[in-house]
């Protein structure tokens, strides 16, 4: 690792100043991914500003119809919360699919979004159910703050703080694992329920595929709003070109991937709900 | 692209941290590099070998060890972020000469053998007694043993292990459905 300077804030507003006085300062939640990055001197941040000593930053509560999740939640916590089981279980089954259980004991569901791997799993719940991340100064709504591989909206000093996610509807993901690393090959979230007019009323994030990080598709949304179910999907292919083509899969196969998993996906929402 | 010429203070020593922790029972306090993780601070420092590294990026789970009763990756965290925190080792598990019960069905059913992987795969097997009780079946073990990789012989007997081991950690009527 290079030399950083660690700090270990007692409050969010310390945190903040102590990534503002520094240009590469990071912030450091669970480690999972950071820790590993820093070893392999892939990332010389000059400061280190670790949030595990902010416990309001890892509640799990639901206020005004939404389920709020603290940045610091680690994966296990969400994974076993009974809020998040009885109100949204398919964003604790996602949790539960994240690395292995020894990762989701220290990963956290803020550190995940911030990085925005583009196989993560979080960021396409957070798109499908059109969740709201609240950072230190402002609400982006998830459909703004995915801006593309490892990008997203975030200041370089701006913090996640909770993200909101809407109650209403269901949801279910489905995910295809590398086997050694568990990230997904191919993951689609689907969201069903009462759309506001002007919008779908079904929604399909894609994880894993895209070299843009996580995106909606919205082809595979239009059919599914018209006829909700798997052979609604028959014929509907991502363009492979656009996809991750690496060591582990070419794009044409990630495409197929992702067609697979929004039908079973549709299928597991048609067997929850009959 | 050519890499641009590391500068000399990206290598120096970052001024060292005084903490403390406790492992295994024990008070530590240490003076340490801010960059050195769990599993160096227990080898390296405290000679508590037992904790392994296989792999040292966070795959194999030979370096799992508890935080506060949780199991975690100790090739993956800063001592500095578990400061104040209770550590256990495998070192930390039996009681002086008696083995930890899931140590015991470990020795029972044979689910070692070199050995290498053993001291992470007792402490995560701990740790799915904490999150689901005392009786485990054959999947739940599979499943949650995905993190932590032997090279020997297979599963067969760790498994059978894992679950014998959980029954007897919840004493006399752990074995009763």
């Amino acid at each position: 690792m290079f030399a950083f300077t660690y700090h270990r804030p007692d409050t969010l507003a310390e945190a903040v100043a102590l990534l503002q006085a520094r240009e590469e300062a990071k912030p450091l939640a669970g480690g999972q991914t950071l820790i590993a990055t820093l070893k392999q001197r892939l990332a010389a941040p000059s400061d280190l500003v670790d949030l595990g000593a902010l416990p309001a930053l890892r509640a799990i509560a639901r206020e005004d119809g939404r389920l709020v999740l603290g940045a610091m939640a680690r994966h296990a916590d969400v994974e076993a919360s009974p809020l998040v089981r009885e109100s949204l279980p398919a964003l604790a089954a996602l949790a539960g699919l994240i690395g292995d259980p020894a990762v989701r004991n220290r990963g956290t569901l803020g550190g995940a979004i911030a990085n925005n791997d583009p196989s993560a799993d979080y960021p396409a719940a957070c798109l499908a159910l059109d969740a709201t991340i609240v950072t230190d100064r402002r609400e982006i709504p998830a459909a703004d703050f995915f801006t593309g591989l490892f990008e997203t909206a975030l200041e370089p000093d701006e913090i996640v703080v909770k993200v909101l996610f809407p109650l209403g509807g269901e949801g279910a993901y489905e995910k295809f694992r590398n086997p050694a690393s568990r990230y997904a090959m191919a993951g689609v979230f689907i969201w069903r329920g009462e759309a506001l007019s002007g919008e779908s009323p079904v929604r399909v994030a894609v994880t894993g595929a895209g070299q843009g990080g996580v995106f909606r598709w919205s082809e595979a949304e239009a059919a599914l709003a018209a006829h909700f179910s798997p052979t609604a999907l028959a014929g509907l292919v991502l363009s492979a070109d656009e996809m991750i083509e690496d060591i582990h899969g070419s794009g044409a196969y990630r495409a197929h991937l992702a067609g697979a998993m929004a039908r079973r996906a549709v299928a597991r929402l048609m067997t929850a709900g009959a | 692209m050519q890499p641009s010429p590391l500068d000399d203070t990206m290598l120096a020593a970052p001024p060292p941290r005084l903490l403390s922790l406790t492992v295994n029972g024990t008070a530590v306090s240490v003076t340490v590099d801010v960059r050195m993780l769990l599993v160096q601070l227990l080898r390296d420092e405290l000679r508590l070998t037992g904790t392994h590294v296989g792999c040292d990026t966070s795959q194999c789970g030979a370096c799992t060890v508890h935080v506060d009763g949780v199991a975690v990756k100790a090739c993956a965290v800063l001592v500095v972020q578990v400061e104040g925190c209770d550590v256990r080792t495998i070192e930390g598990v039996a009681t002086g000469e008696t083995l930890h019960p899931m140590q015991e069905a470990f020795r029972e059913h044979h689910g070692l053998q070199c050995g290498f992987c053993t001291p992470g795969m007792i402490l995560a097997a701990m740790d799915m007694v904490r999150r689901h009780g005392p009786v485990l079946d054959e999947a739940t073990v599979r499943a949650e043993l995905e993190g932590n990789i032997c090279r020997c012989t297979g599963y067969h007997n760790i498994v059978k292990a894992i679950i014998a081991g959980a029954r007897a950690m919840g004493g006399p009527a752990g074995g009763q459905e």
